[in-house]
């Protein structure tokens, strides 16, 4: 096996007369997660499952750790752990029956099988459900079932459709650590609409839109092509009118715009500074309000901008909104 | 092979976390006696006839509420998408879903023994017809049991799915039921395509291969629609 673990050529698939996907090429690695990004409908469902050989694309091909979809899909799916957008699982069967179920359908028996479920059960940190049966559980209890019938057969590709969908922040942030570390060795694919997330997780962001991939590269990347950043100060007006209030903050040095902001509250100010370059304000907006006896309510980072890059790249005007 | 077992292992085992299984085989059971009892009772006669020709007919019209869900009800939850992209050909998880049903059937079968069992205390049982109608019934059966789960595979609905399989099992039971009616011709092949014209000559406790073939391409016939069912997916 080459260092390519996901090669798709050319995806194209059509449901009736609707083009889900079209002509999506993209590789990716062993070693890397990578984040799939794009509004509802953009056709990343379609990807995963096509990479699954769930459905059959309409045209082009794709090949899982060397492997065409076409020409074996039984040994593509041995490489993969899949979990399904929504979670689809037995509602009716015990977490720990699941598993094993999970487990023997991937060609595990006996004491592989007991300690591969120890190993999961502690990763998505299941141990007090297992005699639960999965129709009683909470969504994200549920997520992680289906998270762990995905590692159980420590498969070198996972692909994952929002994963993080319905966990708390704790499970969350542990699920994070666990698919950055699965990722370290192995490939990974998931799919999201957090932007937040994918910088968390992913070393690299694919964003589809209509079908058609728009961006590959990295989420530092992307957010400088976004460009620069903005900071949101939030200040009690006590007295001061707008003007004198946005000259207080224009005289920081590296300020290139000073505005104000529609939203505030009575009483309070919104004043949005945008730096000259990539300077991160902050400290300055806090010294400035501090020296000029302004009461500092909020300041906050408008920062990256991902969420913007992500607007002009998956919509049709080019998001001149923003 | 495993995998197939594995299906069909955790099918047969799910019929019992739900109630419909337990519904179909005390209805079952419960019609069967009725019939049965009373057909001793009023002629005193130590025989099984009455309970395989009754059983017969029951069973075309309670198995399709085991096989309705098959597949219907694994594409209505989606739960179809985690079993297909698991290793596992399409043909695997025909067969398996069917075998997990047949185990559940089987279990259903040996519950009845216990009227033969009863009669054979009370008089004098020839067990040879009690045996072919065992076959008879295993054979009518799983061929109801494949038709139930091909109409699961055409629809993620299982009330469509079983009101589909009801219609076709129902059909291929009566059909020899109106032969007068009909040109001789098309009689005599209307009658072999009937499942109770072969069901009732071996509930008679004559085998032929004849009998047992036909069932037999029923039962692999159904499986291989549902197979091309399922796998038309990919496609659509
Ligand atoms: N079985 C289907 N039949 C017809 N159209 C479909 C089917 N599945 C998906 N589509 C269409 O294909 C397009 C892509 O859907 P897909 O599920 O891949 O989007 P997605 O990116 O996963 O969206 P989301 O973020 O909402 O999950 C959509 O326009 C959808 O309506
Ligand atoms: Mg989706």
């Amino acid at each position: 096996m080459s260092d390519v673990m996901i090669d798709a050529r050319d995806l194209t698939k059509h449901y009736g007369r609707v083009a889900a996907l079209r002509n999506a090429s993209f590789q990716v690695n062993r070693g890397e997660v990578v984040g799939f990004l794009g509004p509802n409908g953009a056709g990343k469902t379609t990807t995963m499952k096509i990479l699954t050989c769930f459905i059959a694309p309409s045209g082009g091909t794709a090949q899982v750790g060397g492997v065409d979809i076409f020409d074996d899909p039984l040994a593509v799916r041995e490489l993969i752990g899949y979990l399904p957008e929504s979670t689809p699982l037995y509602t009716e069967m015990l977490v720990l029956e699941y598993l094993q179920f999970a487990g023997k359908m991937r060609g595990l028996r006996g004491a592989g099988l007991e300690a591969r479920l120890r190993q999961v059960v502690e990763e998505t940190s299941l141990g007090e459900v297992l005699g639960k049966s999965i129709g009683e559980l909470s969504k994200g209890f549920r997520q992680r079932v289906g998270l762990a019938q995905a590692l159980i057969h420590e498969p070198p590709v996972l692909i994952l459709d929002e994963p993080m969908s319905g966990l708390d922040p704790n499970q969350a942030s542990e699920i994070r650590e666990l698919i950055r570390d699965i990722g370290r060795e192995r490939t990974v694919i998931l799919s999201t609409h957090n932007l937040a997330e994918v910088r968390l997780t992913c070393g690299r962001v694919l964003i589809i839109s209509q079908g058609q991939l728009v961006a590959d590269d990295t989420p530092d990347e992307l957010a400088a092509r976004a460009g620069k950043p903005r900071f949101i100060a939030t200040v009690k007006q006590n007295g001061h009118s707008s003007s004198e209030i946005r000259e207080v903050f224009s005289l920081i040095g590296d300020a290139a715009s000073v505005k104000e902001q529609s939203g505030g509250a009575p009483g309070e100010l919104k004043v949005e500074v945008v730096p000259e370059g990539n300077q991160d304000l902050r400290a300055e907006i806090f010294r400035a309000a501090v020296s000029a006896e302004l009461v500092l309510l909020g300041l906050e980072q408008r920062g990256e901008n991902l969420e913007d890059i992500f607007r002009q790249l998956t919509t049709g005007n080019g998001g001149a909104s923003s | 092979m495993r995998s197939v077992l594995t299906i069909a292992g955790r099918q047969f085992r799910s019929y019992f976390n739900g109630p419909v299984a337990y519904i179909v085989i005390c209805i079952i059971l419960l019609t069967l006696g009725f019939f049965f009892w009373k057909t001793f009772f009023l002629f005193g006669r130590a025989s099984a006839r009455e309970m395989f020709r009754w059983l017969g007919l029951i069973l075309v019209f309670s198995l399709p509420a085991l096989t309705m869900g098959l597949l219907a009800e694994e594409k209505r939850t989606g739960t179809i998408e985690l079993l297909i992209t698991m290793p596992v050909t399409e043909a695997q998880v025909i067969v398996g879903k069917f075998l997990g049903v047949l185990g559940l059937y089987g279990v259903l079968l040996a519950l009845t023994i216990s009227y033969p069992l009863s009669i054979s205390t009370l008089g004098d049982l020839d067990w040879g017809p009690v045996w072919s109608g065992y076959l008879a019934l295993l054979l009518q059966g799983s061929a109801v049991l494949a038709i139930g789960l091909m109409a699961s595979s055409w629809t993620s609905n299982q009330l469509i799915a079983l009101f589909v399989a009801l219609t076709l099992s129902v059909l291929f039971w009566v059909l020899d039921k109106f032969l007068a009616l009909l040109p001789t011709n098309a009689a005599s092949a209307l009658q072999w395509l009937s499942f109770d014209y072969h069901f009732q000559s071996m509930a008679r406790g004559v085998i032929d291969l004849r009998d047992v073939l036909f069932f037999v391409s029923v039962v692999v016939f159904a499986l291989a629609v549902a197979f091309r069912a399922l796998e038309s997916r990919r496609w659509s």
